[in-house]
């Protein structure tokens, strides 16, 4: 019997375009600073532009605080502790952070879109990821509040004080909850300052605290640059700084209040070391891969930036790895399909570029994803570099962007000592289908999250944290309230 | 014909080796195709596809010649009303009604699918499945659908499998064999890899998820972890194999992310009903139903959409 030959072409089928709504979004064209329950004009009367990095359009003026204005808030946030937080019924604590929480929540579609707008992430992770955890922050430590005799049983909790917080711009609002929840949970009261490239989510939750009548002076929220942050850190009346941010900055804070008995909880940079082995599940690892490195435009901390696999392995990987590369959507962050969104600054950009220009200068392979570069705003494909040593800069650096290194390894031994040899340890990854492997390996590595099978994992019960120069101090589950804490 | 899935000249590899495959892993790929948000011409052009790929199925003891009849009718005439969509890939019947079948479509380019190997336990000697398999060809089938012996898989004797399905090959002369792992039955997605593995090897033209009497049956997690074995194979031999997810796709929606699926995994030659199909019974009318709200704005009674 005589039939067609199976000749039908490949068929063009694209995504039409479906960008999140914005039209519920009412911005304002200035933001003040939040202190002691009201919006406050700053006392220099100087603002600076927050900027949306997809399209380099103006969003809003922010408030520039300066040392005078730093002090208002910690005197408002001392007053608030002295005389109303910490003498408060804790079970009554606990109730306005769960109306923060259900705020947050009622509002999260709005959280969700001024999200991607300021820092240019996708609208499917902020949507789906951040605000959703940021919320569970709150509704985690809200648990705590009443309960923290069990949290630490037989000690004798108090808290410390004032809490300043810097906070990166990375996750804007999920760093914001992270801080922010298990400070009042445990009884403190805060200054906190949002990043001066994404401030804008920060000054919605203020809005959001406002609503909820937290009582003036308990959470302070003020916009600025790194001076101002410095002047937090080095205002006398703070008892505890909590900082996510850089390592060099890291190192400035710790100076600062070395001698000062300030308490401090630091989270800092990463290299993590993404570790397939041979008997793997591909498909799965090649995700994790991706997940690993451009998930957030690898504006993570935590970032699987360190690719090693087993070389029994490495050329299906990579073909694979490539393969789906070419299948991530970037573009505008706004739209539902889209992947890889925007890099949040201009100058972030130009520090991703310089460490690409690096990673060809230094003779590695490069590979980018097929894709198209919308003509405004910062982007950068997806990037990866084979070829590459333990002794390559962009190794050993920090790129804080969408660039993965890929290195080979023969050995179990030879991955946890190529692994380890880095000044970070904030996490790791383990790819294997034997489950001893995992047990030997997390046992091994030195980093303070290790995922196994699976990676970028986020919950408000489990706690976060590095070694080395990641940092130390612990954020989320018990180990994030015990940093708030005095235990007698 | 389209090529003879002949895998003579490649190494069967160990089935026992087949790639590992982890669930959860699965699960969280899935998750990220059922947000993609398909829109205005996408959708379209989408559901349009959908129905083009559509094996409109009728697999009852009680099916009559009279029922097959209306059902190929129907096959032809999905909506009269609505100039311009397709008909459906084809029809799929017992191989007690491909004679009726192939009358019922004659000329209109419908293919007619028989499932056979005393489907759909397939618990019978290889000697009547082979004379099921070559009563249906004789009939006309233009496909055969064949189910593997899951109880052999699940005692490991991959070689019976195997030889059985190459055995039914050989039988079913121009006709493109469709093979059912019945994957609800196998469980896990290792096997279900395994399956697909031992499937297409033994000259498989289309991996096919399940009979539709045993649930769970077309879950998006199976069906991406044949997608991602059929790139394997093609990847390792050159050899193009279809897809078709039978079973539980009743709406829209599903259907279209299973295409997102093809798509992101298999790329855009496999968006034909040449190499993907849906075996579905309600499918259809939920996808027209779809196509005349897109149309005209609103959402019709399915009284106005015929049965079939």
């Amino acid at each position: 019997m005589a039939k067609k030959k199976n000749t039908q072409a490949a068929v063009e089928w694209d995504y039409s375009p479906s960008p999140e709504s914005t039209s519920h979004i009412e911005l304002k064209s200035k933001y003040d600073l939040y202190i002691d329950g009201k919006f406050v004009k700053p006392s220099s009367g100087k603002y600076f532009a927050s900027y949306n990095p997809a399209t380099e359009e103006k969003l809003a003026d922010v408030a520039y605080a300066n040392e005078k204005d730093v002090d208002k808030a910690v005197k408002a946030a001392r007053k608030a502790y002295t005389n109303v937080w910490s003498k408060m019924e804790a079970s009554e604590r606990a109730k306005y952070i769960f109306r923060i929480a259900r705020i947050m929540q009622e509002r999260s579609r709005e959280l969700a879109v001024v999200e991607t707008l300021d820092a240019g992430k996708t609208i499917r992770e902020s949507r789906d990821v951040d605000v959703p955890l940021a919320c569970n922050h709150f509704f985690y430590y809200a648990g705590w509040a009443d309960k923290l005799d069990y949290a630490f049983p037989n000690r004798k909790v108090e808290p410390l004080g004032v809490a300043g917080q810097i906070i990166p711009w990375n996750f804007p609002l999920l760093m914001a909850a992270w801080k922010i929840a298990p400070a009042l949970a445990a009884g403190n009261t805060v200054v906190i300052k949002p990043a001066e490239t994404t401030p804008l989510t920060a000054l919605i939750l203020a809005e959001i605290i406002h609503e909820a009548g937290l009582p003036p002076g308990v959470v302070n929220i003020i916009t600025g640059y790194g001076d101002t942050g410095a002047a937090i850190v080095n205002h006398d009346d703070v008892d505890k700084i909590a900082f996510t941010g850089s390592t060099a900055v890291g190192k400035i804070i710790q100076k600062a209040i070395a001698g000062t008995g300030k308490k401090a909880t630091l989270e800092l940079g990463g290299k993590s070391a993404n570790i397939i082995m041979d008997d793997a599940p591909i498909d799965q690892a090649v995700e994790g891969i991706i997940n690993g490195i451009f998930f957030n435009q690898g504006h993570v901390c935590c970032a699987g930036s360190r690719l090693f696999v087993q070389e029994a392995v490495v050329d299906i990987v990579v073909k694979k790895l490539k393969r789906r590369m070419d299948t991530l959507i970037l573009g505008d962050p706004l739209d539902k399909n889209t992947d890889i969104g925007a890099i949040n600054s201009k100058e972030q950009l130009a520090v991703i570029n310089k460490y690409i220009k690096i990673g060809i200068d230094e003779g590695a392979e490069m590979y980018q994803g097929k894709c198209v570069i919308p003509e405004k705003g910062y982007y950068c494909p997806p990037t990866i570099f084979t070829d590459v040593a333990q002794s390559s800069t962009i190794v050993q650096e920090e790129i804080f962007g969408p660039v993965l290194t890929i290195q080979t390894f023969r050995t179990v031994d030879e991955v946890i000592q190529k692994a380890n040899n880095t000044p970070y340890g904030l996490a790791a990854g383990v790819w294997t289908d034997k489950g001893s492997r995992i047990f030997n390996l997390t046992t091994k590595l030195r980093a303070g999250v290790i995922w196994a099978n699976t990676y970028n994992k986020f919950d408000p019960t489990s706690p976060f944290g590095g070694y080395k120069e990641s940092g130390f101090g612990r954020e989320g589950g018990l180990h994030g309230l015990s940093a708030y804490v005095k235990l007698k | 014909m389209n090529k003879k899935n002949g895998t003579a000249n490649h190494r069967i590899p160990d089935f026992s080796l087949s790639p590992r495959i982890d669930k959860v892993g699965v699960e969280e790929r899935v998750s990220r195709f059922q947000t993609r948000s398909i829109k205005t011409s996408a959708k379209l052009q989408g559901l349009k596809m959908v129905l083009n790929m559509i094996d409109l199925t009728t697999l009852e003891g009680k099916d009559t010649p009279g029922k097959v009849r209306q059902m190929c009718y129907k096959a032809q005439h999905l909506h009269d009303y609505h100039p311009g969509l397709p008909s459906v890939a084809a029809v799929c019947v017992y191989p007690t009604m491909v004679g009726v079948a192939k009358k019922g479509v004659e000329g209109s380019g419908v293919k007619v699918a028989s499932v056979s190997t005393a489907f759909p336990s397939g618990q019978a000697p290889l000697k009547i499945k082979l004379a099921d398999t070559k009563f249906a060809v004789s009939e006309g089938a233009d496909e055969i659908d064949m189910v593997i012996s899951r109880g052999k898989f699940l005692r490991g004797e991959y070689n019976y499998v195997f030889d059985e399905i190459a055995a039914i090959k050989e039988v079913c002369g121009d006709a493109r064999l469709k093979v059912i792992l019945e994957t609800g039955e196998l469980v896990t997605l290792d096997n279900v890899r395994r399956a697909s593995d031992i499937a297409m090897y033994a000259g498989a033209d289309f991996i096919k998820t399940s009979t539709g009497k045993i649930q769970p049956a077309a879950t998006m997690q199976v069906t991406y972890t044949m997608l991602e074995a059929i790139r394997d194979f093609m990847d390792e031999t050159g050899i193009k194999v279809g897809m078709k997810p039978a079973g539980g796709i009743s709406n829209s929606k599903l259907a279209l992310h299973n295409l997102v699926m093809v798509k992101e995994v298999l790329g855009g030659e496999w968006l034909n009903n040449d190499w993907f199909r849906f075996g579905a019974s309600s499918l259809a009318n939920d996808v027209l139903m779809q196509i005349m709200k897109a149309e005209t704005g609103n959402y019709q009674s399915s009284d106005y959409f015929s049965i079939d």
